[in-house]
């Protein structure tokens, strides 16, 4: 394989585009004439998108680029005038020779100026758009007052504060004091709407993204709006509660803090939380997210736009699937077993060169390696070293459950394709392991490293781990396993370490460090790189970006990727 | 350098006049009012504005006006402050529809600098710097006052504008909604 065999995106030669000539606040751009819609699909470029192309935010809420465009909250309207045109069909011009511009205002009013929604205006050639014009700021003005009339203002304990679009565009743009003294139209607070949310009716704009998602995206046609006017109230519909997998992106998508989560509610304020770039692990789709923790604490996850993998979103389960991190059983001590005593704290020293001097010792053949499609990438590439070496059976387990349309995956491992890539896991995965069972009910196999798997569940029993003279296992939380282990090794959660994970599109993902941790445990990548060092003498790198780019020099389908340039995105690969 | 030493002139050579001179001083001072407070038996009064130890304040109906927004927590300079927030299954709030109250609140009176801004960013007026200037304790843990100390040492804060009383009675009003069928 040459270096050639790692792929960045495939690209097709993009078809000529047609681009328009428009101005922004005066400063003339060039913008495509057409651009992606929520869909991918190419439809008339707006205003919105325009105004982002020249660098100038149009302040939204019902606009999200992900989203159908419904252009109800009215926030985005700016200031536009089109070219004049004359009685016979020709742009009239200005002395100077200039195209006359027409600032567009009301018919009967013709000193007051009549807005276009950004989001949902198409541009034409010769538009002008003014997004800091005073009379734009004024409808902005406007239209924020309006939106605040019934807001409650419970910022104190609202859980979106912080993070709040009506909070920030109020500081930009609003006014500094309400001039509303009637009493406030008051509406249910903290309504179950289904297992995941809850709902303050007070709080809701009735921007309608999460209408439209859970309708567009996940298409199940949970939610809707009852009554009229200031009474308008979101809701779910009677006796079909908003439970589907994938409810907890509305409270991300949720501009104010009318949809909050359950799980996450009253938790911790949001300006408090560090924010890591990280990798779900939950399926083998490898959602983007970023982790939210405070203090050594897992507060949340949330999902982190990847058009080439999750788009925008990310399923509740994988969302919720983070408190076992924190779980007080976790394994923090290196253990070695004494056969008198039973198991034993160690030092990391103690423990690895005991094991380095067993694995020398042991016949080749005689080792076998049960490893996991949850390690990374550079930690299976490490275990395949010691496979080689010591001329071991190796495999890891398939975990395979149900998936959806959207983004659950049927593959429950985060990285099958690092496994199989590595070399560890055998074709079929799985299809070793109970070659590796016989080998130790006959004998030939003394020696078991098993990496983050309970094998007592995959067809190696307490009975034949018990005939082993050597087991070794690292894990992060305690198994029957880890109870019969000889050298227990304390390993680190997915937010806990760095690494890169393949999903099942051959993508390759950088997970970030959150936390710390726990005990003494230690990256498996670290101490594996010691073990693989006592065994094999093999060396040449003290960091995670050097191990990868050994890795990478290695591993024939990883041929040509650095560490640095996996960026925040990723990379796909030939698979 | 080398400063000149002026010879005494007769006046100052007789000694007594300047003896004389000082005790006059010693005098005066003798029969005026006395300044020295006898500290722990006498206390200082302490003047309006002062900033103290903060603490805590329940509403005139001893609900807890702390609702957990944590902005004290973030403001403190010397993170003095932790504030441990109720979490979805917390315990319900004094003022239901204020919806939280932070399950434990702990100041570190070894930390705070009392420079009054958790008072200053408050939106709630739950938290004050009060008189309290002496503080003192046998141990560290002792110094950290936990959400129950500061209540009790916080005692009644005489809100006037109570807004979450005003927000329910607001509520209660418009129970039969939208509109009441004739």
């Amino acid at each position: 394989m040459s270096a050639a065999a790692a792929t960045t995106e495939t690209k097709p030669s993009p078809p000529p585009v047609e681009k328009i000539r428009i101005k922004v606040d005066g400063r003339e751009i060039e913008v495509p004439k057409l651009m992606p819609d929520w869909q991918g699909k190419l439809q008339p470029t707006t205003m919105l998108q325009a105004c982002a192309l020249a660098g100038v935010e149009v302040p939204h809420y019902c606009y999200h680029p992900k989203l159908p465009v419904a252009g109800n909250c009215r926030m985005c309207l700016v200031e536009f005038g089109l070219p004049l045109i004359g009685p016979d069909r020709k742009p009239v011009l200005n002395e100077d020779g200039t195209t006359k511009i027409a600032k567009q205002v009301l018919p009967y009013e013709p000193t007051t100026v009549r807005g276009a929604i950004a989001c949902a205006t198409p541009i034409s050639t010769g538009m002008e758009i003014y997004p800091g014009s005073p009379a734009t700021r004024q409808m902005r003005e406007s239209v924020l007052e309006f939106l605040l009339i019934n807001h409650p203002l419970d910022c104190p304990i609202c859980d979106q504060a912080g993070e709040c679009k009506l909070q920030e565009y109020s500081v930009d743009y609003g006014q500094s004091a309400s001039r509303f003294v009637e009493a406030k139209v008051h509406k249910p607070k903290a309504v179950d709407l289904g297992p995941r949310i809850v709902l303050d009716d007070e709080r809701c704009i009735l921007c309608s993204r999460c209408v439209r998602f859970t309708k567009d995206i996940v298409g199940d046609d949970a939610l809707g709006f009852v009554n009229r006017g200031s009474y308008s109230t979101l809701t779910h519909f009677p006796g079909k509660p908003f439970d589907n997998n994938y409810t907890l992106n509305t409270v991300d998508i949720c501009p104010v803090g009318a949809l909050t989560s359950k799980d996450f509610r009253f938790q911790m304020r949001v300006w408090f939380l560090k924010q890591t770039k990280s990798i779900c692990t939950s399926c083998g789709t490898g959602c983007n997210i970023v982790i939210g923790s405070r203090e050594e604490k897992i507060y949340r996850y949330e999902p982190r736009q990847n058009d080439a993998v999750n788009s925008c979103w990310m399923c509740d389960a994988g969302r919720l699937n983070y408190k076992w991190v924190g779980r007080e059983d976790r394994l923090v001590k290196c253990g070695v077993r004494n056969p008198e005593r039973g198991m034993k704290d160690a030092s990391w020293v103690a423990a690895l060169n005991e094991i380095a001097d067993r694995l020398k010792k042991a016949p080749a053949g005689s080792v076998a390696i049960v490893a996991s499609a949850r390690q990374t990438n550079e930690e299976l590439w490490l275990l395949s070293k010691l496979k080689a070496k010591l001329s071991a059976t190796s495999d890891s387990v398939p975990r395979i459950g149900e998936g959806d349309k959207l983004l659950v995956n049927v593959d429950k491992n985060p990285n099958s394709y690092g496994a199989r890539l590595t070399g560890v896991a055998a074709d079929p995965m799985g299809s070793s392991l109970p070659k590796i069972a016989d080998g130790i009910r006959g004998g030939g196999i003394k020696t078991l490293i098993v990496f983050g798997e309970d094998v007592t569940k995959h067809g190696i029993g307490a009975e034949l781990l018990g005939k082993l003279e050597t087991l070794i296992v690292s894990d992060i939380l305690p198994s029957q396993t880890t109870e019969l282990a000889h050298y227990l090794l304390p390993g680190c959660a997915h937010a806990e370490k760095r690494g890169t994970f393949t999903n099942i599109k051959g993508r390759v993902q950088k997970l970030m460090k959150a936390v710390e941790p726990r005990g003494d445990g230690r990256p498996e990548w670290e101490f594996l790189h010691d073990l693989v060092y006592n065994v094999t003498g093999q060396n040449g790198f003290v960091s995670i970006e050097g191990l990868f780019n050994q890795m990478v020099k290695e591993v024939p389908a990883f041929n040509g990727l650095t560490w640095a340039g996996l960026g925040d995105l990723g990379v796909a690969v030939r698979i | 350098m080398i400063v000149k030493r002026e010879k005494l002139s007769l006046w100052e050579r007789l000694y007594l006049p300047a003896i004389i001179g000082g005790f006059k001083v010693t005098l005066r001072h003798f029969f005026r009012k006395k300044v020295t407070m006898q500290y722990p038996e006498e206390k200082w009064v302490v003047p309006q504005g002062y900033r103290g130890a903060p603490y805590l304040v329940r509403d005139q109906e001893g609900n807890t006006k702390c609702v957990s927004c944590q902005l004290c927590e973030f403001v403190c300079p010397p993170k003095a402050i932790k504030i441990i927030p109720p979490g979805p299954a917390g315990e319900i709030a004094d003022r239901p529809n204020a919806e939280k109250m932070p399950k434990e609140f702990e100041i570190n009176m070894l930390r705070c600098i009392f420079c009054g801004y958790c008072e200053e960013v408050c939106p709630e007026e739950a938290i004050f710097l009060m008189e309290d200037y002496s503080l003192t304790g046998t141990s560290r843990e002792e110094m950290i006052y936990n959400k129950e100390k500061l209540l009790a040492l916080g005692g009644v804060h005489n809100d006037r504008i109570r807004k979450w009383k005003r927000k329910l009675e607001e509520a209660k009003e418009q129970a039969a909604f939208p509109v009441a069928k004739p």
